[in-house]
């Protein structure tokens, strides 16, 4: 038997890997990946509250799904974006793209 | 200690050996693979934890979608061969502090409250997940199901739109 704070210190813990990814990466689509990460932690901890400690209802179960819908839209848009400031400014650096710094 | 926890702590360690990895890894391209394997090992989790359909679309969507969106972005706009800048040794420093702390501190919080099992079944067949998405009633996901649609339509209309090359 797993208890089910060990799946939470695991979302957790991969939460955190995200986090520091995005503190660390500097390429947009290495940001991105970092986001997905922290968006598949937190699917985790729905999915375990739903099934461990709310088994009765459906609600953790459609959030998860809601949020990979999101997750999907999210990365199209992000990718787009992507492109476009490729073309323009031949690099996916966030520190090549500072123009509306002051 | 029976088989199933060994397999869950077996999950666990490949989830967080991939993450770290994907997100330490010099080459973008390499970055993406490990992200991959991390979604695997994700997905190999919730057929762990019995929930069968969302397993399903975690494969079919981030792994048959996402990781591959992503890679292409990768091809179209890097030398996918060349390193990566190292960030600074300081600001490496500063994020692995960072994260620990609030690591320590979540973890703390999730181990001192220590949810408890219920021990009822957990009935997620996809009919009743697919009635209850389709329901008006009171436990029904209609209306987000409708909403999150028009979303998915809107983000595919914008990125094309924000991809596309400006005609003269």
């Amino acid at each position: 038997m797993v208890p089910v704070s060990h799946i939470l210190l695991l979302s957790t813990a991969l939460f955190f890997i995200g986090m520091y990814g995005l503190f660390t990466r500097r390429n947009m689509i290495a940001l991105l990946m970092s986001i997905e990460l922290m968006l598949n932690s937190i699917n985790i901890n729905f999915v375990a509250f739903n099934k461990y400690v709310w088994p009765g209802q459906l609600d953790g179960i459609f959030f998860t799904i809601f949020i990979i819908t999101i997750a999907a839209a999210e990365a199209a848009i992000a990718i787009a974006i992507v492109i476009n400031l490729y073309r323009s400014h031949l690099s996916i650096d966030v520190n090549d793209a500072a123009e509306l710094k002051h | 200690m029976d088989i199933s926890t060994i397999i869950f702590y077996l999950i666990a360690a490949f989830i967080l050996g991939m993450a770290l990895l994907a997100v330490t890894a010099k080459q973008i391209f390499r970055s993406a693979i490990w992200l991959l394997f991390t979604l695997i090992g994700i997905a190999s989790l919730y057929f762990w934890m019995e929930v069968e359909f969302i397993a399903a679309v975690q494969i079919v969507v981030y792994v048959g979608g996402i990781v591959v969106l992503i890679i292409f972005s990768i091809f179209l706009t890097q030398q996918s061969a060349a390193d990566m800048p190292s960030p600074k040794l300081g600001r490496k420093i500063a994020a692995a502090v960072a994260s620990l702390l609030g690591l320590a501190l979540c973890g703390l919080l999730v181990y001192e409250y220590g949810f408890s099992k219920t021990e009822a079944t957990f009935d997620n067949e996809v009919s009743r997940i697919g009635t209850a998405m389709l329901n008006t009633g009171s436990d029904g996901y209609a209306l987000p199901f409708e909403a999150v649609s028009i979303l998915l339509l809107a983000a595919m209309v914008g990125a094309i739109v924000i991809a596309m090359k400006e005609s003269e």
